[in-house]
C-alpha cells in the first residue's frame, strides 16, 4: 500500500503531446480513475506510471520516492492489462505464482498467498488448468489473482473490463469494488466507460487530449464540472450545452444564443457589467421540467423532435428554433412529436460557464 | 467433387515426380552389380544389401555421418543461441534502424557463395580453420543465421507484447522475459529453424569440399562424392550412401513436421 504522485508528467512522440503537465495525487488506499476517450492518453499515462514507457519530463513518485528510471521490475506495482496477458504456457497456479518466484519469495509463502487469492477470487477449481481451457470472467479473475498475491504497493488496470460481455462486465465491477473494499489497497483505473468510472472509483481523473481537466470525486464531477468538456463527458445522455453570450438586463442577466433566449437571475459574484460572449449555458437533461416548478425558473417554449419511452424514463429530443435540447422525464407522460412544449429549466440546477471555466452564478 | 479428380491426379504426378530419382536411388541401391549394368534397367531389385556393406565398410560411411552430425548439429546449435536472441531483440524491443538490420540480414543470405568462398578460405588459412569442423561451421553459422533470425523474428513478432510487458512487470528483465516467457511459446518456430538449419547443413557441399580436404574431418556430401574413383563409378555404393544419408533427415522431418508446418506458416494467419 502506498500514495502515487505524478509531477508534470509530460510525453511527446515527435511533436504529438500525448500526455501534457499532468500532475496528480492518488492517496494511500484510493482507487483512483483515469477517464477519457480512446486516445486521450489515459493508457500511456497508466503505462508510464508502470514504468513501461517513459515520461519526457515529470517526476513518478511512490511513497514519496521518485522512480522516475526504475524499470517495471523495481517499481513494486502489479498491472491487469486489458487482453488479461496470462502466460499461455503455465498453469493458472504457475501463472499466480511467477512474480512471487521471480522474487524469490519461500515456497510456503507462495501456497498460501495463491489458496488465499484463489479463495478470494472462487478460482480455486482452476488453478491446474491452463488459460486457454477458462472463460473470459475466469481469466480475468485469475489476471487479478496473479496481481494480489504480489502485494504489491500499487494496482494498475487498464481497461481490464471491455473484453467481457455486458452482463458480465456488470458483475465483476461489483467484485472489483468489494476487492477493494476488502482489501483496501491503493488502485489506479483506465477505462473510458463512465458507468464504471461512476461506481468504481472515488476518485477520478477526466483526461481529454493530454491533458488533466478535472480531478475530483464521481459526485462532484458529475454535478460541478470545472468546463464544458467534463459537463459534456459525464451522464447519458449528456449535459445540455447552449453555446452563447450573457449581458445584463434590467435587473436580471440574460442568456442569449442564435435560436433562444433565457433570463437569468443576479450573479452572485461581482462581474464586469458588459456582454460576456463565450458562455456555455448547461443543463442536465434530469434537471429540465416539463411542468411548472415552485422554485425560481426560466422557462423555454420548445417543440418536441422525438420521445423515446426507455420503460424506465423517457428521453425527449425538443428544438427551441435550431437549438436541440434532451430532456429526461417519467414514463407515459404526454408527450407528442411535433406538438409544441413549455419547458422549466429551475436556476439551481443551471452550470453556466465563461471563458471555458466554471462559474457559480447562483 | 469428381471435379476434383483431375487437381488430386496433378498432385500425385508431383509427387511422384519428384520422389522419382529418390527411389530410383533407392532400388538402385538395393540392386546386384550385376543388376545395375543391365540393359534395359530391371525394375524390381533382387534385395542385395552387398553395397550397404560395402559403402559402410570399405568406404567408412559411418566416419563421414559422424563428422556431418557434429558440423550440422554444432551449426544449429550455434545459429540458434546467437540467432534466438538477436531475433527477440529485433522483434520484440524498439531498436533504431530494425527494418534495415533485417533487410541487412536478407541480403547476407543472398550472397552468392563463390564470391565469398576465397575470402573466407583466406581468412581460415590464417586463423587455423582449414580442415577443422570450427573451421566448416563458422561460415555456415553466418550463412544460415539470417533464416535462423527472420524465422525466429517472426514468431516472436506474433506473441502478444502484453505477456512481455506482463513478465516485466512481474519482475523480469528483457534477459529472464525472453527465457522464461517468450522462448516456450517460441517453440515451433525455433523447431522450424533448427530443422532448416540443420538440412542446410547437412547438405552443404561447396565449403566443405573448398574447407575439408582430409578425408578425416570430411562430411557426407563430400565424403560420398570422392567415393569416384578415377577410372570408376560405384554406382551402387554411391545409391546406398545417398539413401543412408538422406535418411535421417526423413525421420526427422516425418518426427517434427507438425511443427515445422505450424512454423512456416506462421504469421499466414492470425491465431
Amino acid at each position: 500500500m502506498a500514495d502515487l504522485e505524478l509531477r508534470s508528467i509530460s510525453k511527446r512522440f515527435g511533436d504529438t503531446r500525448v500526455l501534457d503537465e499532468i500532475s496528480l495525487r492518488v492517496p494511500d488506499g484510493s482507487f483512483t480513475i483515469l477517464l477519457g476517450a480512446s486516445g486521450c492518453g489515459k493508457s500511456t499515462l497508466l503505462r508510464t506510471i508502470a514504468g513501461l514507457e517513459s515520461q519526457t519530463s515529470g517526476h513518478i513518485l511512490i511513497d514519496g520516492r521518485a522512480v522516475d528510471d526504475l524499470p517495471p521490475r523495481d517499481r513494486d506495482i502489479a498491472m491487469v492489462f486489458q487482453h488479461y496477458a496470462l502466460y499461455p504456457h503455465l498453469t493458472v497456479r504457475d501463472n499466480m505464482a511467477f512474480g512471487l518466484r521471480m522474487r524469490r519469495t519461500p515456497p510456503q509463502d507462495i501456497d498460501a498467498r495463491i489458496a488465499d487469492a484463489a479463495r478470494l477470487l472462487g478460482i480455486e477449481p482452476l488453478l491446474n488448468r491452463k488459460p486457454k481451457e477458462l472463460s473470459g470472467g475466469q481469466r480475468q479473475r485469475v489476471a487479478m489473482g496473479r496481481a494480489i498475491v504480489r502485494k504489491p504497493k500499487l494496482f494498475l488496470f487498464d481497461e481490464p473490463l471491455s473484453n467481457l460481455d455486458a452482463q458480465l462486465r456488470s458483475a465483476m465491477r461489483l467484485e472489483l469494488k468489494r476487492l477493494h473494499e476488502r482489501l483496501g489497497v491503493t488502485m489506479v483505473y483506465v477505462t473510458h466507460d463512465q458507468v464504471e468510472a461512476m461506481t468504481l472509483g472515488d476518485t477520478i481523473a477526466l483526461l481529454d487530449r493530454g491533458r488533466l481537466r478535472q480531478c475530483d470525486t464521481p459526485q462532484r464531477l458529475y454535478r460541478t464540472p470545472a468546463d464544458p468538456f467534463v459537463a459534456g463527458f459525464l451522464g447519458t445522455p449528456p449535459m445540455n450545452l447552449l453555446h452563447g453570450s450573457v449581458s445584463p438586463r434590467g435587473d436580471g442577466w440574460r442568456f442569449q444564443s442564435a435560436s433562444v433566449e433565457i433570463p437569468l437571475p443576479p450573479p452572485s459574484f461581482r462581474i464586469p457589467a458588459g456582454s460576456h460572449t463565450d458562455t456555455v449555458l448547461g443543463i442536465r437533461p434530469e434537471d429540465v421540467s416539463i411542468s411548472p416548478v415552485q422554485e425560481p425558473a426560466s422557462h423555454l417554449d420548445t417543440t418536441v423532435d422525438v420521445a423515446e419511452d426507455l420503460g424506465s424514463d423517457m428521453v425527449l429530443h425538443l428544438s427551441a428554433g435550431t437549438q436541440p435540447l434532451v430532456v429526461r422525464t417519467r414514463p407515459n407522460e404526454p408527450v407528442h412529436p411535433s406538438h409544441p412544449l413549455r419547458v422549466f429549466l429551475p436556476h439551481r440546477a443551471l452550470h453556466v460557464f465563461l471563458d471555458e471555466r466554471r462559474v457559480d452564478w447562483t | 467433387m469428381t471435379s476434383r479428380l483431375p487437381l488430386r491426379l496433378g498432385i500425385a504426378g508431383l509427387v511422384l515426380g519428384s520422389l522419382f530419382p529418390f527411389v530410383w536411388f533407392l532400388i538402385t541401391s538395393l540392386k546386384s552389380q550385376h543388376e545395375i549394368e543391365a540393359v534395359p534397367p530391371t525394375w524390381w531389385p533382387s534385395g542385395s544389401l552387398e553395397f550397404y556393406r560395402t559403402a559402410l565398410f570399405d568406404h567408412h560411411l559411418l566416419d563421414y555421418v559422424l563428422n556431418s552430425v557434429i558440423v550440422a548439429g554444432g551449426t544449429t546449435l550455434l545459429s540458434l543461441v546467437v540467432g534466438t536472441p538477436a531475433a527477440y531483440a529485433l522483434a520484440c524491443l524498439r531498436l533504431p534502424g530494425q527494418r534495415w538490420l533485417m533487410g541487412g540480414l536478407l541480403c547476407i543470405s543472398m550472397f552468392p557463395q563463390i564470391a565469398i568462398a576465397g575470402p573466407i578460405w583466406e581468412i581460415l588459412n590464417r586463423i587455423g580453420g582449414l580442415n577443422t569442423h570450427w573451421g566448416v561451421m563458422l561460415p555456415y553459422v553466418t550463412l544460415t543465421l539470417p533464416m535462423a533470425i527472420w524465422i525466429l523474428a517472426s514468431f516472436f513478432a506474433e506473441l502478444p507484447t502484453e505477456l512481455e510487458e506482463a513478465a516485466q512487470v512481474d519482475g523480469c528483465s528483457a534477459w529472464s522475459a525472453l527465457w522464461r516467457i517468450m522462448l516456450p511459446l517460441a517453440t515451433p518456430g525455433i523447431f522450424t529453424a533448427s530443422i532448416l538449419v540443420f538440412i542446410y547443413a547437412w547438405n552443404e557441399f561447396f565449403f566443405a569440399l573448398l574447407i575439408l580436404t582430409r578425408p578425416e574431418q570430411q562430411t557426407l556430401p563430400v565424403g560420398i562424392a570422392l567415393f569416384q574413383g578415377e577410372f570408376t563409378m560405384p554406382w551402387g555404393e554411391l545409391a546406398a550412401a545417398a539413401v543412408l544419408a538422406t535418411l535421417p533427415l526423413v525421420l526427422l522431418v516425418i518426427l517434427f513436421q507438425r511443427w515445422i508446418v505450424s512454423g512456416l506458416s506462421a504469421g499466414a494467419v492470425k491465431g
